[in-house]
C-alpha cells in the first residue's frame, strides 16, 4: 500500500516535470510565433493608414547576387527607416527546396528559371515571377592567365585542371549546353557543388581554370581575370524574382522587388556584371 | 516458486525483493525496475534519434528504388566510400594510437594545449577543414607546393585527398577514444613488464595494445563511422568526381539539388550498409572483450 502510495507519488512528479518541459517548449513556440504576428500585423496597419514600411523583410537569394543584393538591401533601408532587410543567399535549387518546405521568406530571387518553377509548381509564389536579370557565363583563369586561354576549346588541353558546376545545379546546366553547342568534350578535374566553391578553386590556384559566371569573376577583383567565349550565349541564365505567397511582410517585399526592378536597382545589378533583360 | 496459498500481490512483491522473474515488464517505482526519471528521457532521445531515420524510411520511394539504385554511379559511389573510409581509418590507426600513447603516458610541457589542438577538428566545421587542408597541401599550399616541385605530388582532386580529408575529420575520434582507454588501463602492468626487461615499446606492443584493444576497436568503428559520413572536408579538397574522388555523401548531396527521392534512395543505401558493418563489428568485436 505505501509503496503503491509512494509510485504513485513518483509518477505525479515525473508527470509533472514533464508536463513543465512542454510548457517551457510551447511556450518559446508560441511567444515565437507571437512576436512574428505582431510583427506582421504592426506592419500591416502601419501600410493600411499610412504608406510607410516597417519591419523585416527576409530575401532568399541566389548565391551570385550576393554583393549587388547586399548594396540593394542598404539602399533599401536607408530609403525607408525602420526596415530590416535580411539575406539568405544559397543555392538556388537548396533555397527553393527550403521555401517549399516551409521556411519563413518574403521574397525569392533565383538563379536559373527551373528553380523558380519549383515555387511555382508548388503554389508558393505569389502572382508571375519577373525575370530582372540575366548572367551569361565566363571562363575564370588565374591572375595574368599563364595557361593562354582564349577560348572554351582551350580548356581541353591536356594537363589544364579546369573545374566546373556539377550538372544539378545552374551554372553546371549552362556549362553543359554551352559545351553541347560547341561539340566539346571537356573533362574537368572536379564537379563543384555550387559557383562560389568553383571560382574559390581558381582563386586558391589549386585549379588552373573553371566555367563560371561573369558576375563571379567581376566580384573576385584582380584575384582571377576573365575571358570571354562567344559560346556563353547559347546558356543565358534568366534569373526570375517572386514575391512568396506566405510572406509574412509582402507591403515591404513588393517595395523591394520594385526597387531590384528599377532603374537604380539596374545600375547596381550592372556594376556587379548582370545584364538587362 | 510458486507456493500455494500466497496471494498474487504477495507474489509479485517476493518476486521483486528475490529478484525473480521479470516478466517483460518494466516496473516503474520498483527497487530493481528502471526509474522513471531515467526511463522517460532515455525513450525521448532514443526517439528523437531514430525519428529522422524512421521518417527516411517513410518517405522513401519504394517502388522506384530498384530503377534508382541500378545506375553505376552509386555502387562507384559506396565502393569509394567503403575504400576511402577504411583507409582514412588505417591511416588514423597507424598515427592515431601512438599519438594517444604520447598524450596518455608521458609528461612534456604544453601537453594540454596539444590535447587542445588534436581535438580542434571535432569543432572546426568541416567545410573550414577542408579549406585548411588545400592551404596547407593543395597544389598553391605551404607544405604543398614542395610536394609538386619536388616529388611532383598533388593531393586535390585525388583519391588520397579523399582519404586525407577524411583522416583530419576522422582521427580525432579515435585518439581520444584511445587515449580515454589508456588512462583508465592500470599502467602498473607495463612497468612490471619492464622491470621484467621488455623495452618500453615491447611493453607497449606486448602489454598495452592487447590491454586496450577494446578501446582500439572502438575508437576505430567512431573514426570509420565519421569518415564515411564525411561530407565537407571532402568536397573541398578533393572536389567531387564521378569514380575518383564522389563519395555518396557527395552523391546524395547533389542529388538532393535537383532529385530528392534519388537522394533518399542514396541515403538508404549508406544508411543500410553503415549498419551492417557497424552491428557486424559490435558482434564481433566489442562484445568479445
Amino acid at each position: 500500500m505505501t509503496r503503491s502510495a509512494r509510485r504513485t507519488r513518483r509518477t505525479l512528479q515525473v508527470a509533472g516535470a514533464g508536463a513543465a518541459a512542454l510548457l517551457a517548449l510551447s511556450a518559446c513556440s508560441s511567444s515565437g510565433s507571437d512576436s512574428g504576428s505582431a510583427d506582421s500585423g504592426s506592419s500591416a496597419s502601419s501600410a493600411s493608414s499610412s504608406p510607410e514600411l516597417s519591419g523585416t523583410v527576409t530575401v532568399f537569394a541566389a548565391a551570385s547576387l550576393k554583393e549587388s543584393f547586399t548594396t540593394l538591401g542598404k539602399e533599401f533601408e536607408k530609403d525607408h527607416p525602420g526596415t530590416e532587410v535580411t539575406f539568405n543567399f544559397g543555392g538556388s535549387d537548396t533555397l527553393a527546396a527550403s521555401i517549399t518546405s516551409g521556411a519563413p521568406a518574403d521574397v525569392f530571387a533565383a538563379a536559373s528559371a527551373k528553380t523558380m518553377k519549383i515555387v511555382t509548381d508548388a503554389g508558393d509564389a505569389s502572382g508571375t515571377p519577373a525575370t530582372f536579370v540575366r548572367n551569361q557565363l565566363e571562363i575564370a583563369t588565374l591572375p595574368g592567365n599563364p595557361d593562354k586561354i582564349a577560348s572554351l576549346k582551350d580548356l581541353t588541353k591536356s594537363g589544364l585542371k579546369v573545374v566546373l558546376c556539377d550538372k544539378t545545379v545552374p551554372c553546371g546546366a549552362a556549362a553543359q549546353t554551352a559545351l553541347e553547342a560547341s561539340g566539346l568534350k571537356l573533362t574537368p578535374v572536379s564537379y563543384e557543388q555550387d559557383v562560389k566553391s568553383a571560382l574559390t578553386k581558381v582563386e586558391l590556384k589549386e585549379a588552373d581554370a573553371a566555367v563560371v559566371y561573369r558576375t563571379d569573376v567581376q566580384a573576385a577583383g584582380d584575384k582571377v581575370e576573365g575571358v570571354d567565349f562567344p559560346e556563353s550565349a547559347e546558356a543565358v541564365n534568366d534569373y526570375p524574382i517572386a514575391l512568396l505567397k506566405d510572406a509574412p511582410n509582402a507591403d515591404a517585399a513588393q517595395a523591394f522587388i520594385t526597387l531590384v526592378k528599377s532603374a537604380e536597382g539596374q545600375k547596381v545589378l550592372a556594376e556587379a556584371g548582370f545584364m538587362k533583360p | 516458486m510458486t507456493t500455494p496459498g500466497r496471494t498474487t500481490a504477495e507474489h509479485t512483491a517476493a518476486d521483486t525483493l528475490e529478484g525473480g522473474p521479470r516478466r517483460g515488464r518494466v516496473r516503474p517505482g520498483g527497487r530493481r525496475g528502471v526509474p522513471l526519471p531515467l526511463l522517460v528521457p532515455a525513450l525521448a532521445g532514443l526517439a528523437f534519434l531514430l525519428l529522422p531515420l524512421i521518417a527516411l524510411l517513410v518517405r522513401a520511394p519504394w517502388r522506384d528504388l530498384p530503377e534508382q539504385l541500378t545506375g553505376g554511379e552509386v555502387w562507384q559511389a559506396l565502393r569509394l566510400s567503403l575504400l576511402c573510409a577504411t583507409a582514412a581509418t588505417a591511416l588514423s590507426l597507424v598515427v592515431g594510437v601512438p599519438l594517444a600513447w604520447l598524450l596518455a603516458r608521458t609528461e612534456f610541457p604544453g601537453r594540454g594545449l596539444v590535447r587542445a589542438l588534436v581535438t580542434l577538428p571535432l569543432v572546426l566545421p568541416p567545410v573550414v577543414g577542408g579549406v585548411a587542408l588545400l592551404l596547407a597541401l593543395g597544389r598553391n599550399g605551404v607544405v604543398g607546393q614542395w610536394l609538386d616541385s619536388w616529388f611532383g605530388i598533388t593531393l586535390p582532386f585525388t583519391t588520397a585527398g579523399v582519404v586525407l580529408a577524411e583522416t583530419f575529420v576522422a582521427m580525432p575520434f579515435l585518439v581520444i577514444s584511445v587515449e580515454g582507454t589508456l588512462r583508465a588501463a592500470d599502467p602498473r602492468y607495463e612497468e612490471a613488464a619492464q622491470t621484467l626487461g621488455a623495452s618500453r615499446f615491447t611493453a607497449f606492443r606486448r602489454v598495452t595494445l592487447p590491454l586496450i584493444a577494446p578501446g582500439v576497436a572502438a575508437g576505430s568503428v567512431l573514426a570509420w563511422a565519421r569518415a564515411l559520413g564525411e561530407f565537407g572536408a571532402t568536397i573541398t579538397f578533393a572536389g567531387n568526381f564521378p569514380g575518383r574522388t564522389q563519395t555518396m555523401p557527395l552523391a546524395v548531396y547533389l542529388a538532393l539539388q535537383n532529385d530528392p527521392a534519388a537522394a533518399i534512395a542514396l541515403s538508404l543505401v549508406l544508411l543500410a550498409v553503415s549498419i551492417a558493418v557497424l552491428a557486424g563489428l559490435r558482434d564481433r568485436w566489442m562484445t568479445a572483450s
